[in-house]
C-alpha cells in the first residue's frame, strides 16, 4: 500500500516537473526570439545610419552647411534647406500646437458628450491616418488655389500644421485624460470654476505627455516631403527669404511668409534623383543633417518630458 | 420619524423631500434630514445605500457628471437658500461647504500650494495673507508641526494619513460653513484613523460637519447625531447614543448590531 503510493508520488511528480519544464522551455524559447527579433530590428537601423554614414560623412563641413545649392556639387550647400525646415517647422508649432491644445481641452473636459462629439471624435482619429499627399491636394486647392497664398513658407508651414493637428489633438487627450478624476473633484471642490481647474491642474498635470506628442508629430512633419511637392515647394533656390526683422518701426517684418520655400527633405530628394554620383553623397550627407535635427527635436522632448516628471509625482 | 429634543441645537443645512436621480435611476427617495450647527452627523447604512450620493448633493458634486437630477430641496442656514436649486451656482455652493473624500487627493504640487490653493482661485495673492490662512489651516488640521519646516516638499511625499490630514487643512483654509467627509479613514491604519477622529471632535467647535462612515464604531465615537440609510431611504435619525443603544425601528437595530450590512 505504501509502496503504491511513493509510485504514485513519483509518477506524479515526474509528469509535474515534466509539464513546468515545458512552460519554462516556451518561456526562454520566447525571449530568445523577443531578443532575436530586437536584434535583427537594430542590425537593420544600424546598417541605413551606417550606409549614411559612409556615403555622406566625407561630405560634412562648414561649407555644406553654408553654401546655396549649385549646379556643381562640390560646391553645392543645404543653407536654404535647413533654414527653410526651421521656418517652416516654426510656422507648423504655431499653428498646429494652440489648435490642437485647444481643441483637444475642448473635447475632453467641455464639450458635452453626444453623438456630435462621437462623430467629431471618430473623424479626428481618422484623419491622423489619411496619407500625406491627400493633405498636399487640399492644401494645392485651398491655400494656393483659393486663398492664394502662393508657393510659400506659409503654404508650407499651415499644410504640415493641418497634417499633424490630428495627431497633436490625439496626443492631448490621451495626457489629459490620465490626470485622475479625483484630483479634478478636489479642485471643483474648493469652488474652482472649469477653466481654474484645467488652467491650474489638467494642464500642468498633463503637460509632459503633451509635449512629446507635439515633438512627436513636429519629427513626423520635419521628415514629410510628398506634401510640400504639391504644393510646389522648389529644389532650387539660391538666395535666403527675407528677414524677419527689418530697420523701420515695427522691426519685424512678415515678407518672409510669402517666399518661396525648400526643406531638407526635398532638397535631398532632388539629389537623389540626379544622375551624378556626387549629387548622391550631398543627399546623404544632407540626410545625415536631417537625422541630427530629428534626435535632437528628440532629445529635447526627453529632457522636458524628464523635468515635468520630476516636478509631478502621483 | 419622531421629534427630536435638538432645542439646544442650530440648524444650519436640512434637506426636505430630496429625490436623487443618476439618469433613470432613482437613487435618493424623499429623504429629509437635519444637520445642526456645530454638531457632527453621521450617516451610515449597507454599501449601496445612497450614503455618499447624499453627501455628494451637498456641494453639487453630481452636477460635474452629465444626467444626474434633483429634485426636492436642501436649505442651508441661516440664509435660506435651496441648494439644490437650479438658479443656485454650483461653484457658490461649493465655495460655502468644503469636502473631504475618500482617497486622500492631494494636488501634485508643495504643501504650501495644496493649501493655499482654495484662497488663491478666490483672488487671494497677498503672500502674507496665503502665509497666515496656510499656517492657520495647517495648524487646525493638526498637521503643522509635522510640515512647517518643508511647506515647499510635494505634498505626494506625505504618508497616507498626512496627505488626508492636508485635505482636511486645504478645506479649512477657505473657512467653509459646512464640512463633509466622505468615509475619511477607509483608505487609512488604525493610528491615522484616530488622528482624523480626534481633528473631526475638534473641528465641530468651528463647522457643521457631515461624516459618511462605514465604520460604526467611528459614528458612535465622533458623532452627535446618526442618520441610517437603507436602499435610498432615511430610516431613522436620531441622537447617536439613542440610534446605538435603543433604537425605534427594528432595521436600525438589526444593522447596529451588525445583523446584517
Amino acid at each position: 500500500m505504501r509502496l503504491k503510493n511513493g509510485i504514485a508520488r513519483y509518477i506524479k511528480s515526474t509528469a509535474l516537473q515534466r509539464r513546468i519544464m515545458r512552460r519554462k522551455g516556451l518561456d526562454r524559447f520566447f525571449a530568445f526570439e523577443g531578443l532575436f527579433v530586437m536584434g535583427v530590428a537594430l542590425l537593420v537601423l544600424f546598417a541605413l545610419v551606417g550606409q549614411l554614414a559612409a556615403d555622406g560623412a566625407g561630405r560634412l563641413s562648414w561649407q555644406f552647411l553654408t553654401s546655396f545649392p549649385s549646379r556643381f556639387p562640390a560646391q553645392a550647400g543645404i543653407l536654404t534647406a535647413w533654414i527653410g525646415t526651421l521656418l517652416v517647422m516654426l510656422l507648423t508649432a504655431l499653428t498646429a500646437i494652440p489648435l490642437g491644445i485647444g481643441a483637444a481641452i475642448y473635447l475632453e473636459e467641455y464639450a458635452a458628450k453626444s453623438w456630435l462629439t462621437e462623430v467629431i471624435e471618430i473623424n479626428i482619429a481618422n484623419l491622423a491616418g489619411v496619407p500625406s499627399i491627400v493633405y498636399g491636394l487640399m492644401a494645392l486647392g485651398l491655400l494656393v488655389y483659393e486663398l492664394h497664398l502662393g508657393q510659400s513658407f506659409l503654404t508650407a508651414g499651415l499644410t504640415l500644421g493641418m497634417l499633424i493637428l490630428p495627431m497633436i489633438i490625439i496626443a492631448t487627450r490621451e495626457a489629459i485624460r490620465s490626470v485622475p478624476p479625483a484630483v479634478r473633484e478636489a479642485a471643483y471642490a474648493l469652488g474652482a470654476t472649469k477653466w481654474q481647474t484645467v488652467r491650474d491642474h489638467v494642464l500642468p498635470y498633463s503637460m509632459g505627455g503633451i509635449l512629446t506628442g507635439m515633438i512627436l508629430a513636429l519629427s513626423r512633419a520635419v521628415g514629410e516631403t510628398a506634401p510640400l511637392i504639391t504644393v510646389g515647394a522648389l529644389s532650387f533656390i539660391a538666395f535666403l527669404p527675407h528677414p524677419p526683422w527689418q530697420a523701420e518701426f515695427p522691426f519685424v517684418s512678415f515678407e518672409w511668409l510669402f517666399d518661396p520655400f525648400t526643406v531638407m527633405p526635398i532638397q535631398m530628394f532632388n539629389w537623389v534623383s540626379r544622375p551624378q554620383e556626387e549629387f548622391h553623397v550631398n543627399a546623404a550627407a544632407a540626410g545625415l543633417i536631417l537625422l541630427a535635427m530629428s534626435l535632437a527635436m528628440n532629445a529635447v522632448a526627453i529632457v522636458i518630458r524628464a523635468r515635468f516628471r520630476k516636478r509631478i509625482h502621483w | 420619524m419622531k421629534a427630536l429634543d435638538v432645542s439646544q441645537t442650530v440648524l444650519k443645512a436640512e434637506s426636505q423631500g430630496l429625490n436623487f436621480f443618476y439618469g433613470q435611476a432613482q437613487a435618493l427617495h424623499d429623504l429629509s434630514l437635519p444637520v445642526y450647527d456645530r454638531c457632527v452627523t453621521a450617516l451610515i447604512g449597507p454599501s449601496g445605500c445612497g450614503k455618499t450620493t447624499y453627501l455628494r448633493c451637498f456641494n453639487r458634486m453630481h452636477d460635474l457628471y452629465p444626467g444626474n437630477r434633483y429634485e426636492g430641496a436642501v436649505i442651508l442656514y441661516p440664509d435660506r437658500v435651496n441648494i439644490v436649486g437650479p438658479e443656485v451656482d454650483p461653484i457658490e455652493v461649493r465655495m460655502r461647504i468644503g469636502m473631504v473624500f475618500q482617497k486622500p487627493n492631494p494636488f501634485p504640487k508643495s504643501i504650501y500650494e495644496n493649501v493655499a490653493y482654495g484662497m488663491r482661485i478666490r483672488g487671494v495673492s497677498s503672500k502674507t495673507e496665503l502665509d497666515m490662512v496656510v499656517e492657520r489651516a495647517l495648524q487646525e488640521a493638526a498637521l503643522w508641526g509635522e510640515v512647517k519646516d518643508r511647506l515647499q516638499a510635494s505634498a505626494m511625499n506625505l504618508s497616507g494619513g498626512q496627505q488626508q490630514r492636508l485635505c482636511i487643512a486645504r478645506a479649512l483654509a477657505t473657512s467653509p460653513e459646512l464640512l463633509l467627509f466622505d468615509e475619511p479613514t477607509s483608505a487609512l491604519d488604525p493610528t491615522a484613523t484616530s488622528r482624523i477622529e480626534e481633528l473631526v471632535t475638534e473641528l465641530k467647535q468651528k463647522v457643521a460637519i457631515v461624516i459618511v462612515t462605514h465604520n460604526m464604531q467611528q459614528a458612535a465615537r465622533v458623532s452627535d447625531h446618526t442618520a441610517f440609510m437603507y436602499e435610498g431611504r432615511l430610516v431613522e435619525f436620531d441622537r447617536t447614543e439613542k440610534m446605538f443603544t435603543n433604537p425605534s425601528v427594528k432595521l436600525t437595530e438589526d444593522y447596529v448590531t451588525g445583523r446584517f450590512g
